[in-house]
């Protein structure tokens, strides 16, 4: 059984029909990309998994399980980790105060009055330890908000993974970052992918990337199913080709 | 932080390593006021007045400087506590203690029931929903002639001595000791915030206010911390409210209006909804300034109103962000 299954989703706004009839199945520990020229809905796509909003038409299973008209939050605490196109985080807090909310979120701890010593020990551990597996450990007492495109971003992830999701969802990770953040990034997604076989789907721009990274690639154009295969398939499909050339990325 | 983009958003809990000589302050100024108070020019009363409305502006903070949430019918849940004391003295019972304890459950059961249908709405429906609350109250109390005195209000009740054992404190007609009434309850009501905001709910509100999306997606249920925050804020508001009752021996059909929800908006935000005590001082100034005035001139809201786009316009953190985020309790 697939970890994603996505059934013929459609997504119209008005007139428009961002995302038409896309069908998808990831499996667990699989590496996916998701690529496209600008506006062809994959952010769309992304919030259709994700329970953004609802789709027009078509089913969004997970985990064996229909969550089409589950909230965002409820996939969320089923295990669906997801970072935003423009990092989302929270910028008036320190590294370690945002990754504090996200454990005591994830933990279920976020109605307690009182965290007993055990359970303070616990977060403190959490937090800890997804500082050391992002590389942030040195910036925990900083404000987010102050912190590089990077790091930010970088945040983002840690407070996603301190939810220990199944299924970890990217929206253009190295977007407007330099070289060095680049390849800093793609080592901390692919170190994360190896040692947890955490599932991941990442929508990604740059081709080396996505090369580099994934086991198999779904294009989306124009809304539609474009192509879908490994990466050498995709690599030297024509229509894929036509796609990039005819609409630059 | 050398470097701070703004301020950092936990330094609104009120609980710090360097806001404790604040906090001392304010409790030791409290604490004294039946001294400093008269010499200053004031009388107990007066401060009475503000440690009640201050404690109503640091309820409705609770919701406003905490989730970014604004309520303009919070005037609502302070008149239901005001009539829910005053009726259970004047029908029911001797005890100030169970007038206080059902005003404050009438309030805040209101407040906890309405806000349940109405945290999916956010911004401006929001705002007019609570208001459109608020006005139903206050026609009820206005209406219903035989059981709340209409629009003359409630009278025909007065808050009785309290018994401790066999001790009989007299909060009736000794001003200074119905002061310290006032403040033990305003200590409680303000201690139990203190403790819900340094909790991880407390960071959870302030998640929301930082950012609702990410909050969402850390799966946290945003609706129904909010409706928790929103009941939290109505139970204080309606304590405050039965305590203004017990204050005047008087339960008013305005304490229910809307323009009093506009008044307690206004303290909190002159005052400073950043911090956890800026409601306060804005309650403080706002209600001397009415005594001030008021005998001066029929005007005095305008005043106010100059004071308060002054305020918003020069300090945006309020009277006590003038004080300086650090050393601010
Ligand atoms: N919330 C929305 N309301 C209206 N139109 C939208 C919304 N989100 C996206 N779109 C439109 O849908 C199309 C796909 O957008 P998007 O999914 O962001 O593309 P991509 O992420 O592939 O660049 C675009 O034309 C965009 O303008
Ligand atoms: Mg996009």
């Amino acid at each position: 059984m697939s970890l994603l299954e996505v059934r013929s989703a459609s997504k119209n706004f008005g007139s428009l029909m961002a995302v038409r009839q896309v069908s998808l199945r990831v499996e667990r520990g699989e590496m996916r990309a998701i690529i496209g020229p600008n506006g062809a809905g994959k952010t769309t796509f992304f919030n259709l998994i994700t329970g953004f909003f609802p789709p027009t038409e078509g089913e969004i299973w997970f985990g064996g399980r229909d969550v089409t008209r589950l909230s965002a939050q409820r996939r969320v605490s089923l295990g669906m980790g997801r970072s935003f196109q423009v990092a989302e985080i929270f910028p008036e807090l320190t590294v370690r105060e945002n990754l504090r909310i996200a454990v005591e979120v994830g933990r279920g701890l976020a109605l307690r009055p009182w965290l007993g010593r055990a359970k303070a020990r616990l977060v403190r551990q959490a937090i800890d330890e997804v500082l050391a597996a992002t590389g942030l450990t040195t910036k925990a007492a900083r404000l987010a908000g102050e912190l590089t495109h990077g790091d930010q971003r970088a945040t983002e992830i840690a407070m996603v993974l301190a939810l220990r999701p199944r299924l970890l969802l990217l929206d253009e990770p190295t977007a407007g970052m330099a070289e060095q953040e680049t390849y800093d990034t793609v080592a901390l997604i692919r170190r994360l992918h190896r040692m947890n076989r955490l599932t991941v789907i990442l929508i990604e721009h740059d081709m080396r990337v996505v090369f580099h990274l994934a086991d198999r690639i779904t294009v989306l154009d124009r809304g539609r199913l474009l192509a879908e295969g490994l990466p050498d398939e995709i690599a030297a499909n024509p229509a894929v080709q036509a796609a990039y050339l005819g609409e630059p990325a | 932080m050398s470097t701070a983009i703004g301020e950092r958003a936990l330094d609104r809990l009120p609980v710090s390593r360097y806001k404790w000589p604040g906090t001392a302050l304010l409790w030791l100024a409290l604490l004294m006021v039946p001294l400093w108070v008269p010499w200053a020019g004031g009388y107990v009363e007066l401060a009475g007045r503000a440690l009640v409305l201050g404690l109503a502006a640091m309820g409705l903070n609770f919701l406003l400087g905490f989730t970014g949430v604004m309520s303009f019918g919070h005037a609502a849940y302070f008149g239901l506590g005001a009539y829910g004391a005053g009726l259970m003295l004047k029908y029911v019972t001797g005890s100030t203690l169970l007038a206080l304890f059902t005003g404050t459950l009438l309030g805040g059961l209101a407040g906890t029931i309405l806000g349940a249908l109405i945290v999916r709405r956010r911004g401006v429906y929001f705002a007019m929903v609570t208001i459109a609350y608020g006005q139903i109250f206050f026609y009820i109390a206005y209406r219903w002639n035989s059981l709340t005195g209409g629009d003359d209000g409630l009278r025909g009740f007065a808050r009785q001595p309290l018994g401790v054992g066999s001790w009989v404190i007299n909060i009736q007609n000794n001003a200074t000791l119905f002061y310290y009434f006032l403040l033990a309850v305003f200590a409680i009501a303000t201690g139990a915030m203190a403790f819900r905001l340094c909790s991880p709910f407390g960071r959870t509100l302030i998640a929301i206010l930082e950012n609702e999306r990410r909050a969402r997606y850390l799966g946290l249920p945003v609706e129904r911390h909010i409706w928790l925050a929103f009941s939290v804020s109505c139970f204080v508001c309606a304590t405050a409210g039965a305590l203004y009752a017990l204050l005047n021996n008087f339960a008013d059909p305005m304490t229910l209006h809307y323009s009093l929800s506009g008044e307690i908006v206004i303290m909190a935000v002159m005052g400073g909804m950043r911090t956890f005590w800026g409601p306060l001082l804005g309650a403080a100034v706002f209600v001397v300034l009415q005594d001030y005035i008021s005998s001066i001139t029929v005007n005095w809201m305008s005043f106010i109103g100059l004071l308060f786009v002054l305020v918003v316009l020069f300090f945006p953190r309020g009277l006590l962000g003038i004080l300086g985020q650090r050393g601010a309790p």
